[in-house]
C-alpha cells in the first residue's frame, strides 16, 4: 500500500522492489509453514484418501493393491459401522446441547458484576486446561464404584438401583463420556460467548431500560441477536470437532461395552491401531469426512436462507 | 456489562447459587483426583466416598517419582512439548506476520489450505503418518512426534500470531523504515518486542496441546523409553489398575504444567478474544 520506503534509494528499482514486496517477500516468511503443512498434513491426507481404495493391512503384508470400492462395500454391510454412526450422532448431540446451554449460562453469569469475579472466572475455566487423557481418566475413576463417589450418589438419589459402574452398562455407558465432554467443553463456549457479550455496546441496554424493556426482552431483542453470529460459528465448529473427538471415549471405555460407545472416530482409531487395517480405517475416515462436509454444507445453506429474511 | 443488573434478593441468591454450582462442577473431579492421591492406601477402600480423608500422605507421590518410569515419561513429554512449542511459534510467527502485513497473490488460497487442515478428522492421516514414519525409521523417536505436532499446530498458531500482529499499528514499522531500517530490522527492533506477550501465549497454547496429545503418540511410540506422559500413564493404568493412589498421584503430576500455564494465561483469554471480536 505505501511504497515510500522502497522508492527512497533510487526510483529505477521501484519496479523490481514492487515485485519483491508483493510476490517474493511474503513467501519468504510463509514458506516454512506451508512446506511443513503440505508435507505432514496435506500429502498424508491424499495418501489416506487413496488408502480407502486399497487393501493395506500391516498384518497381511502381501495382500496389498488397489481394490476399488471394496472397502466401502464392506463398510455398507458392517453392522458396527452403522452402530458407530448412530452413536456418533447421539454423542455429538448430547455433548453439544449440554455444553452450549451450560456455557451460555456461565457466560451470562460472568458478564454480570459480583464479588471475586476474577477468581471465579479462573476456577470455572480450569477444566479447559486439563489434558484430555487426564479428564477421561479422572471421570472414569469417578464413575468407578470402588473409588469414585458418583455411583453411590446416583444410587442414593434413586437414579441407579444400586451403585454400579455405568461405563459397564451398554444402555448407560454413553453418558459417561458425554459427562466428561460437557465438563471439559463448557469453558470453550463460556469464553467465546463471554467475549461476544462484552463487545455488545452498553448504550443499547441503557436505551432499552429507558424505554422500559424487561430483562427477558433485553435478552431476546438485544443479547441474542448480537450473539447469533458467534453462536452459529462456534456451534458448527464444535459439532465437527466433537464428532472427530476420539480421545475421551477411547480412554474411558475403548468403545465398549459391546460397542455401545463406539463412535466413528474411535472406530477409525481402533481399526488402525489394534487391527492395523489401514485400508478399512481410511474408508471409515473418508465416510466420516463426507458426512461432515454434508453437515457443513447444509448449515451454510440454511444460514444463507435465514440471513436473507 | 449490565445485561443482568438486578436488585431483587431472589435473583441475587439465584445468581450466587448458580455460580457455586459451576465452581463445584468444575473443581470437584480435580479435587477428587488430588484427594485419592493423598489418601494412604489402607484407607482408600474403607473411606471410599468420604469427602475428606482422615489422614494424609505424600507416599504415593514418592513412589511414583522414585520407583516408576514416570520421571522418564515426564522428561520425554517435556522435550516433545518444549520442542514443538518453540519450533511452531517461530514458524507461525513468520507466517502470521506475512498474513498481517502483506497483500499478495495466493493469500486466500493459503488461508483456505490452513483452514482445511482444521476441518478434516486428524485420524484420517494417522495411518499414512505411521507408514511414512516407519519407512523413515523414525518410530519410537521423539523427533517424529515433534515434527507431527508442529505441523498440527501451525495453522492455529499462525492465526493467533496474525491477530497479535494486527494489534500492533503498522505506522510504527513504517516510521522505522522511513528512518532507514530494512523491513527485517523494523520487525526485529520494533515489532518483536511488542509481540512478546503474544509469543508467550502462543508458546503456552502449543505447549499444552502437545502435552495432552495421546492418539498419535500411542500409534508412533511403543517402546517404554520414548513414551510421553499420556501414553505412559495409560500403559500404567492398563497394567497396574489397582494402584489407585499411585495412578492418581501421577495424574496430579501431569496436571501441574498445564495448570501453571493456565494461571498465567487465563486473564488474557477473554481480552484477546474480545479485541478480535470487535475487529471481526
Amino acid at each position: 500500500m505505501t511504497a515510500e520506503a522502497d522508492n527512497a534509494p533510487g526510483s529505477h528499482r521501484a519496479r523490481g522492489s514492487y515485485y519483491f514486496r508483493y510476490m517474493v517477500e511474503p513467501y519468504l516468511y510463509l514458506s516454512p509453514a506451508v512446506i511443513v503443512i503440505a508435507l505432514v498434513m496435506l500429502v498424508p491426507l491424499a495418501i489416506g484418501i487413496s488408502y480407502a481404495f486399497q487393501a493395506v493391512n500391516l498384518l497381511r503384508p502381501f495382500e496389498t493393491g488397489w481394490v476399488g470400492f471394496e472397502n466401502f462395500h464392506a463398510l455398507w454391510s458392517d453392522r458396527k459401522f452403522w452402530l458407530a454412526l448412530t452413536n456418533t450422532f447421539w454423542w455429538t448431540l448430547g455433548s453439544i446441547v449440554f455444553q452450549f446451554f451450560l456455557g451460555l449460562g456461565l457466560a451470562l453469569l460472568l458478564n454480570t458484576r459480583f464479588y471475586g469475579k476474577r477468581l471465579v472466572q479462573a476456577l470455572v475455566f480450569l477444566p479447559w486446561a486439563v489434558p484430555t487423557f487426564l479428564s477421561a481418566l479422572t471421570w472414569a475413576w469417578l464413575f468407578n464404584p470402588t473409588i469414585g463417589p458418583l455411583p453411590h450418589w446416583l444410587a442414593a438419589l434413586g437414579i441407579l438401583s444400586e451403585p454400579f459402574n455405568i461405563l459397564g452398562d451398554p444402555n448407560l455407558a454413553m453418558w459417561g463420556p458425554i459427562t466428561a465432554n460437557v465438563w471439559f467443553g463448557i469453558p470453550f463456549f463460556a469464553i467465546t460467548l463471554l467475549a461476544a457479550l462484552q463487545s455488545i455496546p452498553g448504550e443499547l441496554y441503557e436505551a432499552a431500560e429507558i424505554d422500559g424493556a424487561s430483562t427477558w426482552q433485553k435478552f431476546t431483542k438485544i443479547t441474542l441477536p448480537f450473539l447469533a453470529p458467534m453462536i452459529a460459528i462456534t456451534v458448527m465448529l464444535r459439532t465437527i470437532w466433537i464428532a472427530n473427538f476420539a480421545d475421551l471415549i477411547f480412554v474411558m471405555t475403548g468403545g465398549g461395552p459391546a460397542n455401545s460407545t463406539q463412535i466413528l472416530s474411535t472406530y477409525i482409531f481402533t481399526t488402525a491401531f489394534r487391527k492395523l487395517d489401514f485400508g478399512y480405517a481410511s474408508a471409515i475416515a473418508v465416510a466420516l469426512l463426507g458426512l461432515l462436509l454434508i453437515y457443513a454444507a447444509v448449515l451454510l445453506v440454511l444460514r444463507r436462507k435465514l440471513v436473507k429474511i | 456489562m449490565n445485561a443482568l443488573r438486578q436488585t431483587s434478593p431472589w435473583v441475587v441468591t439465584g445468581k450466587y447459587l448458580a455460580l457455586a454450582f459451576y465452581i463445584a462442577f468444575a473443581l470437584f473431579p480435580l479435587y477428587w483426583l488430588t484427594k485419592i492421591a493423598v489418601t494412604p492406601d489402607k484407607l482408600i477402600f474403607s473411606e471410599g466416598t468420604a469427602l475428606v480423608p482422615s489422614r494424609f500422605t505424600l507416599e504415593n507421590f514418592q513412589t511414583v517419582l522414585l520407583q516408576t518410569d514416570f520421571l522418564a515419561y515426564f522428561r520425554n513429554s517435556l522435550i516433545v512439548s518444549l520442542g514443538t512449542a518453540a519450533i511452531t511459534t517461530m514458524i507461525a510467527a513468520a507466517a502470521g506476520y506475512a498474513f498481517s502485513r502483506f497483500d499478495f497473490r495466493g493469500k486466500r488460497l493459503i488461508i483456505a489450505l490452513m483452514l482445511i487442515t482444521q476441518m478434516f478428522p486428524l485420524l484420517m492421516i494417522i495411518a499414512p503418518i505411521y507408514k511414512i514414519v516407519a519407512t523413515l525409521g523414525l518410530l519410537n523417536s521423539l523427533t517424529s512426534l515433534i515434527i507431527v505436532y508442529t505441523a498440527f499446530n501451525i495453522p492455529f498458531a499462525t492465526f493467533l500470531m496474525q491477530s497479535f500482529f494486527d494489534g500492533i499499528p503498522k505506522e510504527l514499522e513504517d516510521a522505522g523504515m522511513i528512518d532507514g531500517c530494512t523491513r527485517f530490522e523494523a520487525l526485529r527492533k520494533i515489532v518483536l518486542p511488542l509481540t512478546l506477550p503474544g509469543l508467550g501465549a502462543t508458546l503456552g497454547f502449543i505447549f499444552t496441546a502437545a502435552w495432552s496429545e495421546l492418539l498419535f503418540a500411542l500409534m508412533l511410540i511403543n517402546s517404554n523409553d520414548a513414551m510421553t506422559f499420556p501414553v505412559g500413564l495409560l500403559t500404567f493404568v492398563s497394567k497396574f489398575s489397582v494402584d489407585w493412589g499411585q495412578m492418581m498421584a501421577a495424574g496430579v503430576l501431569a496436571l501441574v504444567p498445564s495448570c501453571l500455564f493456565f494461571i498465567f494465561i487465563q486473564r488474557y483469554l477473554v481480552q484477546g478474544l474480545t479485541s478480535g471480536a470487535v475487529k471481526g
